[in-house]
C-alpha cells in the first residue's frame, strides 16, 4: 500500500517518543543517519544562541524552530541536490541541509539585506514573511521545472496558519490542476501566534485539505525525522516521476509543536499553559533519533560529545563572522529596487549622498 | 472637568475601543490574536474579558476573510472594527478593501453602507522583521469611499478612533507603531470624538508651514524647536487624517508663510506630499515665494533594519529641508 493511501488522521511514523521503532525505516546509511542527527543538534544549538543573541540586543526579532528540528531536517534530507527549497521564515534548520550558511541566516536576522542572498550553488528562496504568500510561487517554480523538462522538484514550507489563507488555496489548487512536482510541507506546529490550530479550520486535519485539490495528501509525526524522511522522499519520488499514476503534488502535514514563542517579540505564556508544552517536549525529535542511533550501536557517548562540541564551535564562528560583517553601506538603499537605476532615483540617492556628506551619518541616527 | 487618564498612544487606542464598545453594542473587534492574546501589540488587550469572545474575536490566519467578513457584518448594520496585525500584511484584503469596502455605498446606490474601521500599526523605526515597517497611506488615501487617519498624539488615537468608528463610512485607521508608548498625555477617561478631517496646528510660526502627520510629527516639531533658536518660525500643521485634507488648514497655513514642507516617511513618489503640494498650486499659487520641499522615505524598498535609520526622515533632515525652503 502507497504511503499516500492512509486515513488522512492516521500519521506516518517510524519511531516512537522513546526511540523504539514502531515503522519502517528508511534506507539510510549511518552516515546519513548520523548527518541528520548533527544537522538537527546544530538547528537546535543555534536557536538557542539566536534567542540570546536577541535578548541581548545583538540581534532583531527572531522566530525560533525549537521542537521542530525534525520535521525541518528529515524533510529537507529527502531533497536531491538540484531541488528547491521554498522556505517561510522559520527554515533556519532546513536551509542548513540545503547549504545556506548560517551567517547569512544571522544577517538576515540583524537586518542586513545581505542574509536574503543565499549563494549561487544554494537552492533556495528568500525568506517568506507575509503568510502563506510563497505557495503560489512554489507552484509557479516547479511549473516551470515541469514546463523546461528540468526534473527539479519544490519543497514548499509554511505553517498551520497558512492554510487559511487564500495563497494555499490557490497556489495548492493551481498545482494539481497543472500536476506540477510540488511537495506542500505544513509545519503544524499547533499555534499561529495565540491561535490555535482547531481555529484555524473545522477540517479534522491538515491534511484532509489535498482531497479539495485531488492531490494526494498525507499526515506524519513531524517529530519523528526518520518518518518525515520517508513520507518526503515518497512525495519528491512521485513528484519527479511524469509517469506516476499518482498526483504528483502532495500535501504532507507534519504534526509538532514549537516549544518556544513564535518569535522573540512573542509571549505564549499569555495563550498556552505550561502543561501543553511539556507534553509535547516529550516528543523531542532529538533525544528520540539519539535514542534510536545508540540502540544501533551508530552513536555514543563520545561520538555524542565530539558533535556537541563541533556544533557549539560552529554557531560560535558563524556568529562571530555575522558580527564581524560590516555595517551595510548606506547608499546600498537604492541598490537592487531596479536593473537600473531610474533617473528620479539616481537624483534621490545623490541628494541622500550630499546631505550624509555635508551632515554625517549623526544626522540619520539621532532619536 | 472630566477625569483623565495618563496614557500611551497604544494605550489610548485600547481605551478608545474599551469607551466606543461600551457606548454601541454594535462595535465589535476581530482579528489575528486579538482576543486571549490582547493583540500583539496589547491594543484589544482586556477587550476579551470584558466584552466575550462574541465581540473581540479570534480569526483564522486570512487578511482577505477578516476585511471581507467585516464589509459584510458592517453591510448588516454592525460596526466592526477588524485589526490587521501589520500594515504589511493588508495585501492578501486589498481586493476587499479598494472593491468592495471603499464602494459598497456607492455600488449600491446608499442602499448598503459600510461603517467600519480598518486598524493597522504601520510605519518604520522599531527595528522590525521585513514587511513590518512601510508606510503605505497613500494607497488608501487614492481611494474614493475611504477616509484615513492617522494619529500622532494619545488624545487624538482616542478622539480620532471614535470619530472612524461613529463615522457612516469606512475608515483606514494607521497606528504609527514607531510612537505606540514613546509618550504620554492627559486622555479623558470619558468617549469624545477628534473630528476626521481637521488638521491641528502644533506649532505657530510666519515663516514656513510645516506639514506631517503621524510620527514624523516628532521629529518635525524638533526641527521646528532647533530653527526657532536661529528666529526661523514654522508653522508646524499636522495633518491627522490623510484622506480628506484638511485643504483649509493646509491653504491657511501657506498662506501666512508662503513657504511649505511636507515630511512623511512614505516613498516620495505619487505620496500625500504631492498631493499637498497640488493643493498649493491651485489655491495659492500667488503667495509661493518658494519651491514646495519634500522630506520623505526613499523610492525603494523599506530596508531590513540595519539601514532604516538612513530611509526614515529625522530631525536634521526635516532642519536641512525647512532651511531649503526658507534660504530660496
Amino acid at each position: 500500500m502507497s504511503v499516500f493511501d492512509r486515513a488522512y488522521d492516521d500519521p506516518v511514523r517510524v519511531l516512537d517518543e522513546d526511540g523504539e521503532v514502531v515503522g519502517d525505516v528508511p534506507d539510510l546509511d549511518e552516515e546519513e543517519l548520523v548527518e541528520m542527527y548533527r544537522l538537527m543538534r546544530l538547528a537546535r544549538h543555534f536557536d538557542g544562541r539566536a534567542v540570546s543573541l536577541q535578548r541581548q540586543g545583538r540581534m532583531g526579532t527572531y522566530p525560533p524552530l525549537s521542537g521542530q528540528e525534525g520535521a525541518q531536517i528529515g524533510s529537507a534530507t529527502a531533497l536531491a541536490e538540484d531541488d528547491w527549497m521554498v522556505p517561510s521564515y522559520r527554515e533556519h534548520g532546513a536551509a542548513l541541509v540545503r547549504g545556506l550558511p548560517l551567517k547569512q541566516t544571522l544577517l538576515y536576522w540583524m537586518g542586513h539585506e545581505a542574509g536574503n542572498k543565499a549563494p549561487e550553488d544554494v537552492n533556495v528562496f528568500p525568506v517568506a514573511v507575509p503568510i502563506a504568500s510563497q505557495v503560489p510561487h512554489a507552484t509557479g517554480a516547479s511549473w516551470a521545472s515541469k514546463l523546461r523538462g528540468t526534473d527539479e522538484v519544490f519543497l514548499c514550507y509554511f505553517g498551520d496558519g497558512a492554510t487559511s489563507e487564500g495563497d494555499f488555496h490557490e497556489g495548492v489548487n493551481f498545482a494539481g490542476v497543472f500536476d506540477t512536482p510540488t511537495v506542500f510541507f505544513c509545519n503544524n506546529n499547533q499555534w499561529a501566534i495565540s491561535v490555535p490550530r482547531e481555529r484555524q479550520t473545522r477540517s479534522a486535519t491538515l491534511a484532509q485539505k489535498a482531497e479539495a485539490y485531488g492531490i494526494d495528501g498525507v499526515q506524519v509525526d513531524g517529530m519523528d525525522p526518520l518518518a518525515v524522511y520517508s513520507v518526503t522522499t515518497a512525495a519528491v519520488e512521485k513528484a519527479r516521476d511524469p509517469e506516476t499514476d499518482r498526483p504528483r503534488p502532495t500535501l504532507i502535514e507534519a504534526i509538532q509543536y514549537r516549544f518556544g514563542a513564535h518569535t522573540t517579540a512573542d509571549d505564549p505564556t499569555v495563550y498556552r499553559d505550561d502543561d501543553e508544552v511539556e507534553r509535547w517536549k516529550a516528543k523531542d525529535p532529538i533525544p528520540r533519533l539519539e535514542a534510536y542511533l545508540r540502540s544501533e550501536g551508530i552513536l555514543d557517548d563520545e561520538r555524542v560529545a565530539a558533535i556537541e562540541t563541533a556544533v557549539e564551535e560552529r554557531v560560535a564562528d558563524a556568529i562571530d563572522a555575522a558580527e564581524a560583517a560590516a555595517r551595510p553601506e548606506p547608499s546600498e538603499l537604492f541598490e537592487h529596487a531596479y536593473a537600473e537605476l531610474p533617473p528620479e532615483l539616481a537624483r534621490q540617492r545623490e541628494e541622500f549622498a550630499a546631505f550624509r556628506e555635508a551632515h554625517g551619518d549623526e544626522a540619520f541616527l539621532e532619536e | 472637568m472630566s477625569d483623565t487618564q495618563n496614557l500611551t498612544v497604544v494605550q489610548a487606542v485600547r481605551d478608545g475601543l474599551y469607551s466606543e464598545m461600551r457606548e454601541d453594542d454594535d462595535v465589535l473587534v476581530l482579528g489575528q490574536d486579538v482576543g486571549k492574546n490582547g493583540g500583539v501589540f496589547r491594543a484589544t488587550e482586556g477587550l476579551y474579558d470584558e466584552f466575550g469572545g462574541d465581540r473581540v474575536v479570534d480569526t483564522p490566519l486570512a487578511e482577505s476573510g477578516i476585511v471581507g467578513a467585516a464589509v459584510g457584518m458592517a453591510a448588516m448594520g454592525l460596526r466592526p472594527v477588524p485589526e490587521i496585525q501589520f500594515s504589511g500584511f493588508m495585501y492578501p484584503g486589498f481586493d476587499q478593501i479598494v472593491s468592495h469596502m471603499a464602494r459598497f455605498r456607492a455600488r449600491s446606490r446608499g442602499r448598503f453602507t459600510v461603517p467600519m474601521t480598518l486598524r493597522a500599526p504601520y510605519g518604520g523605526g522599531i527595528r522590525a522583521p521585513e514587511h513590518h515597517s512601510e508606510s503605505k497611506e497613500a494607497f488608501y488615501a487614492h481611494e474614493a469611499g475611504l477616509k484615513v487617519a492617522i494619529p500622532s498624539t494619545p488624545y487624538d488615537a482616542k478622539g480620532l478612533l471614535a470619530a472612524s468608528i461613529r463615522d457612516p463610512d469606512p475608515v483606514i485607521f494607521l497606528e504609527p507603531k514607531l510612537i505606540y508608548r514613546a509618550f504620554r498625555e492627559e486622555v479623558p477617561e470619558e468617549p469624545y470624538a477628534v473630528p476626521l478631517g481637521e488638521a491641528a496646528t502644533r506649532r505657530e510660526g510666519d515663516d514656513v508651514a510645516v506639514f506631517t502627520y503621524g510620527a514624523m510629527t516628532r521629529p518635525t516639531l524638533e526641527a521646528a524647536e532647533s530653527l526657532a533658536e536661529e528666529g526661523i518660525e514654522c508653522q508646524v500643521v499636522d495633518l491627522r487624517t490623510v484622506s480628506p485634507l484638511d485643504r483649509e488648514a493646509i491653504v491657511d497655513a501657506f498662506e501666512r508663510t508662503g513657504r511649505a514642507v511636507v515630511v512623511h516617511e512614505a516613498p516620495k513618489t505619487g505620496g500625500l506630499a504631492g498631493e499637498i503640494t497640488a493643493i498649493i498650486q491651485e489655491e495659492a499659487l500667488l503667495y509661493q515665494e518658494a519651491p514646495v520641499k519634500r522630506v520623505t522615505g526613499f523610492d525603494v524598498p523599506y530596508p531590513l533594519y540595519a539601514l532604516e535609520d538612513y530611509y526614515l526622515p529625522t530631525a536634521a533632515r526635516v532642519e536641512d529641508g525647512i532651511l531649503e525652503a526658507v534660504e530660496f
